[in-house]
């Protein structure tokens, strides 16, 4: 079988899981054993369980694994590993995979060590299944490797917006196997003991946001971020940044976009005096349309864009949100 | 007291035009120059203020050729007082040999009594991105590990990391020794002095030969994704191309008309 972990958030499983689950979808169905199988780890409310059910019928997933237990209440790598290495131990499994996130790719690497073999991280294709070969970015992205994974059993992750969630052709009835791992103590010690209230909602709204506003060096100063901060919020969307601005202190760090930040596919990306280097370029690349402003016509961002407006944020900004203004004062 | 290892990789720039060498099995980077990932440079920096607040040690350590000594140094310039180069041929080794061989020299130094409390890695490495040399080497050294970590400290001779996860800021209490993943975020890296400079120069680099078989890292090669020439179209210049901004704006759906 195939094995995707599977993660949730308050309404069900996460758009990037979803993803995985498509891609596994394609692996499975050009391997031998096509069954796609899913595993959920930790508490989840009675609502979510059911709409991620729904969610994994739509995916093609035969068997959904969810390992609970007051062992799992809180979030532990090694205890998530140990229980994806049983599911996976338990019957003959080719791939096992998450996506590309924090803890995706966390749980993942526990996954290849406790089984000794190797793992592909940030996959965008499978080349060939026998044995696998995938493609996987490198270098920011700008870079795929072709890596082959010699072995019986496959761990690897997605990366995030690779591809687009798809439901399956032939929807299925998920089993659901509720389990509670072996664990040991050693698989306990780092876990998570308390969490702070941070701007972390902040992230989830940039990563989520149908549109972003990008904002580069062109910004000038943390003052210059006003206008696009206004056009963010005319637009309802989220303010994204380049390293640059946060390593100058302009704006926080988790507003940035990029090889080191946070990874965006958003339906529209106003990428805003940022000139497009491989660090920035590999968070904002999966857009769907491109806007980009800057002075520069040849910056790589605006030969990469779908549009671009040549000149000054700052004039070009202010003259956007006083349109958009306009127009909702006086709608056509 | 609290010795740290923390552990760099000499890596390609990634800001300019990047070039495969001719069998396209590595990045040709000797018209960019070398660095490191902006994770360890965050590394770098936590270790230091770790070992300074507790009266401890800060190593670097970097595995490849003679080169990596270049890096070694720009660590010991900001503060890491001493270093050491575990040779060998970087490009033969997959995530799993380099914790291997890591894991040989840190069980190496705690025979000779100068075990390490806390080892730090980057997150993943900016060339490779393999996520997982960091877990690895903690199997390897039967040690509790953390990645994506922002800050770290050690309070009452515990590691005190956070992290950002999906509900706010994970915190963590490890016992020590561990191994933790620093992630880009929370640690802001110091520039190097003049005297750091200096000093960096004369520092001994303890220079040890890997003797772990690689296994390798399954590359099979490298290839450049193909650039589509540019279909951008030009809305217009300055403040006047605001309406055809928003006409965009209302053709893709993002405003309504």
């Amino acid at each position: 079988m195939t094995l995707v972990l599977v993660e949730t958030d308050a309404t069900g499983a996460t758009e990037t899981s979803l993803e995985t689950l498509t891609f596994a979808r394609g692996v499975a169905a050009r391997s031998d054993s096509a069954a796609l199988e899913a595993i959920m780890v930790g508490p989840l409310s009675p609502d979510v369980s059911d709409h991620v059910l729904d969610q994994m019928r739509e995916q093609g997933v035969a068997v959904v694994h969810h390992a609970e237990g007051g062992q799992l209440s809180a979030y532990a790598a090694a205890a998530w590993a140990a229980a994806v290495v049983e599911t996976a131990t338990s019957s003959s499994t080719r791939v096992v995979m998450a996506a590309g996130t924090p803890r995706g790719s966390e749980v993942m690497a526990h996954v290849a060590t406790r089984l000794q073999v190797p793992m592909a991280a940030n996959v965008v294709a499978a080349d060939e299944t026998q044995p696998l070969v995938v493609s996987r970015q490198v270098m920011g992205g700008s870079v795929l490797e072709e890596m082959r994974l010699d072995g019986d059993l496959a761990v690897l992750t997605v990366a995030g917006h690779s591809t687009s969630a798809r439901p399956a052709e032939e929807p299925t009835e998920p089993k659901l196997v509720t389990f509670e791992p072996a664990l040991t103590d050693a698989d306990l010690v780092a876990r998570v003991v308390s969490i702070e209230e941070s701007e972390k909602a902040d992230t989830a709204g940039l990563t989520n946001a149908r549109v972003v506003v990008g904002g580069g060096r062109g910004a000038g100063s943390a003052e210059g971020f006003a206008d696009l901060l206004e056009l963010a919020d005319l637009l309802g969307g989220a303010l994204g940044v380049s390293r640059v601005v946060t390593s100058l202190g302009w704006r926080p760090h988790h507003e940035q976009v990029g090889q080191t930040g946070s990874r965006i596919a958003p339906d529209l990306y106003v990428a805003c005096g940022i000139s497009g280097a491989i660090q920035h370029w590999a968070g904002c690349q999966s857009a769907k349309t491109i806007l980009a402003i800057n002075t520069d016509p040849d910056a790589p961002m605006v030969t990469k864009a779908h549009y671009a407006v040549i000149g000054d944020l700052h004039e070009i900004v202010p003259a956007i949100n006083e349109e958009l203004r306009r127009r909702q004062a006086h709608p056509a | 007291m609290t010795n740290v290892l923390v552990c760099i990789k000499r890596v390609p720039e990634t800001s300019g035009q990047i070039l495969l060498a001719a069998d396209a099995m590595s990045v040709d980077a000797r018209h960019v120059g070398y660095t490191v990932s902006a994770h360890e440079e965050c590394a770098v920096e936590a270790a230091i203020q770790i070992a300074s607040a507790t009266g401890g040690e800060a190593t670097v350590l970097s595995l490849g050729s003679g080169d990596s000594v270049e890096q070694i140094r720009d660590a010991v310039a900001v503060g890491c007082t001493s270093a050491i180069l575990v040779e060998a041929d970087g490009e033969r080794f997959g995530p799993g040999d380099v914790a291997s061989a890591i894991a040989e020299v840190v069980t190496t130094h705690e025979a000779a009594d100068s075990a390490f409390d806390l080892i730090l890695v980057g997150n993943d490495a900016a060339d490779t991105g393999d996520f997982q040399v960091g877990v690895r080497l903690a199997y390897a050294l039967g040690r509790p590990v953390l990645t994506g970590i922002s800050t770290v400290e050690v309070v009452d001779g515990a590691a005190v990391a956070r992290g950002d996860g999906p509900d706010g800021t994970e915190v963590f209490r490890l016992p020590l020794p561990a191994v933790i993943a620093i992630q880009e975020g929370g640690i802001t890296p110091r520039y190097p002095s003049i005297p750091g400079r200096m000093k960096a120069k004369r520092t001994a680099v303890e220079t040890v030969a890997a003797s772990v078989q690689p296994a390798g890292s399954g590359r099979v090669g490298l290839k450049l994704p193909p650039t589509p020439p540019s279909a951008v179209e030009i809305l217009g210049e300055g403040a006047a191309a605001a309406p055809a901004v928003v006409d965009l704006l209302v053709t893709l759906g993002v405003v309504s008309s």
